[in-house]
């Protein structure tokens, strides 16, 4: 299955560090990569593969939100198709 | 890969626009439950609901999480109970609805719909038994939702149904004073009823439904007014096709949810409802969409029109972005529900005349509004007859749900809470429709010819 990973939060380092970590940790194959500052945030847009992550997917959300909410970044993660079904015909 | 604008946009008409799913409804047919003893066929009813919706929380939930979009309401809709237990030897129906509330606490739907009759050409015993037991069963239970339907275009208006409701919702406003007449906020009485609408309080699952169907309703008034403040000083062809637009957008949200609700519970997919329904968060109004068009308030001149337009525009873009649509569809205009139609109502710009011309071109009728408790049972039933010519003279679904709250005037307030809402009391006119209500008998349907 194929979500987006979104990250949006002040600009610091190692943000991209952390969530690729957490990626990496769980099998979660990162496959693209869109990044922006839009005023001083950081804006992150990743397309993601879990076909290898063995959590379920309630779960990998719930670790990205605590994950989030530690390191104050508003990150999460939602299935792929919600915005193709939205933005496509 | 989807470009980043517009993941963001999807992300920022949920965390700041509200867009919500705003209900998923299960509809589940109750016609195998009839039996002649009533204490089996409460047990049966209670058994199939159960059973069918067992996961019908669970997975809201689930999508819900792995889509990131809200689906704020869980819900049942079930066969009209005048239909499903006419066959039970009973005079008592308020056992049919504490099962239905014991059922929906049960599987943890926050209202189930279908404790309703269908009179609008006549009554049979059951459905003389059922409205009977409307005011009773709407204060025993906390999660039944009511409803009938007194006229259509076909049929006409069931005059002697509209006098006799006046009197069921002032008992049901009695017998509740102490919420403010809760009771009254569960009960829709309808013109041209539709047997596949996913919204409380007038979801029931119509005889032509299948045995059991998933229906979705979405929402997304902050959305359209969103996308509308891009659009000062545009023309109104403009402002039709952003609405379009962002319907288009919010209904996608709603069939997708649709279909995969559908695969996961293994029940076929009915229809998406594409209405616009507010709810008392700031940022969530109808109201607001129609002043963003250029009004200084809902209420004032121009507002019927506005409508128009909001309604039209709705159902045109939605229409392409689902297969199958159905229900209410258009805008609701709920005056506890939606803090700009609230503001105008206090400030007396918003009166029950303008809200009924409103309803002549938007999707339901006259809904949440509260009225002084000295409001009597002939005006409300003459309310409710102004209401069904509206639906049977236009062919559309029209309805009231109205709250003669008790001990209450104008000026006052009432507040039902969540999603209800806070009411303030509107005037009603003075003078008597007594006579009017108490010649009974029917109107007729009217000429679909000679149309001016």
């Amino acid at each position: 299955m194929k979500a987006i990973v979104t990250v949006i939060a002040k600009d610091r380092v190692g943000i991209m560090a952390t969530v690729a970590n957490i990626m990496a940790n769980n099998g979660i194959n990162i496959l693209d990569i869109s990044q922006t500052i839009m005023q001083e945030y950081f804006t992150m847009v990743m397309l993601v593969d879990l076909k290898e992550c063995k959590m379920p997917f309630a779960e990998v959300a719930a670790l990205l939100k605590q994950t989030g909410e530690e390191l104050e970044l508003n990150i999460r993660i939602q299935r792929e198709d919600i915005f193709d079904a939205m933005h496509r015909i | 890969m989807i470009n980043t604008g517009e993941i963001l946009q999807t992300i920022e008409m949920i965390d700041q626009q509200h867009l919500d799913i705003r209900t998923i409804t299960m509809g589940i047919s109750l016609r195998d439950c009839a039996h002649p003893d009533q204490k089996v066929c409460c047990q049966k009813i209670y058994d199939k609901i159960t059973s069918y919706a067992e996961n019908l929380v669970k997975t809201g939930e689930d999508i819900e999480s792995e889509f990131g979009i809200p689906i704020v309401n869980k819900r049942i809709s079930v066969t009209p109970i005048a239909i499903a237990c006419e066959s039970c030897e009973t005079d008592d129906y308020v056992p049919f609805a504490v099962t239905l509330d014991k059922a929906a606490k049960e599987v943890g739907v926050n209202f189930i719909g279908g404790f309703s009759s269908l009179v609008h050409k006549g009554y049979t015993t059951g459905d003389r038994r059922l409205i009977e037991a409307i005011p009773q069963a709407l204060t025993v239970t906390d999660r039944v939702c009511s409803s009938v339907n007194v006229g259509s275009t076909r049929a006409g208006i069931n005059m002697n149904a509209v006098a006799l409701m006046g009197q069921q919702i002032k008992k049901a406003a009695e017998l509740t004073k102490d919420q403010g007449g809760m009771a009254c906020a569960k009960l829709v009485v309808f013109c041209n009823a539709v047997e596949d609408n996913p919204f409380m309080a007038g979801a029931f699952h119509g005889v032509g439904e299948a045995e059991c169907v998933i229906n979705v309703g979405v929402s997304g008034p902050g959305v359209v007014h969103h996308a509308l403040q891009k659009c000062q000083n545009r023309s109104f062809d403009q402002v039709a096709e952003t609405i379009k637009k962002t319907a288009f957008k919010i209904t996608r949200m709603g069939q997708l949810v649709a279909q995969e609700a559908s695969n996961r519970l293994g029940v076929p997919f009915g229809i998406v409802d594409l209405s616009l329904a507010p709810t008392p968060a700031v940022g969530d109004s109808v109201a607001d969409i129609l002043e963003e068009m250029g009004l200084s308030s809902v209420g004032i001149h121009g507002t019927t029109a506005a409508l128009a337009l909001l309604n039209d525009a709705v159902k045109k873009g939605g229409v392409m972005a689902s297969s199958h649509v159905g229900g209410l569809s258009g805008a609701f205009i709920p005056v506890s529900e939606d803090a700009g139609m609230i503001r105008a109502a206090e400030a007396g710009i918003l009166t029950l005349d303008k809200l009924e011309a409103m309803t002549c071109v938007c999707s339901v009728g006259l809904d949440m509004i509260a009225v002084p408790g000295t409001t009597t049972a002939e005006t409300i039933s003459a309310i409710i007859a102004d209401e069904a010519a509206i639906g049977m003279v236009n062919n559309k679904t029209t309805a009231v749900r109205i709250i003669p709250a008790p001990g209450k005037d104008v000026g006052d307030q009432v507040d039902f809470g969540g999603l209800l809402g806070t009411a303030p009391v509107m005037p009603v006119h003075d003078g008597s429709s007594a006579e009017f209500i108490a010649r009974g008998g029917r109107i007729p349907a009217p000429l679909h010819s000679l149309r001016n």
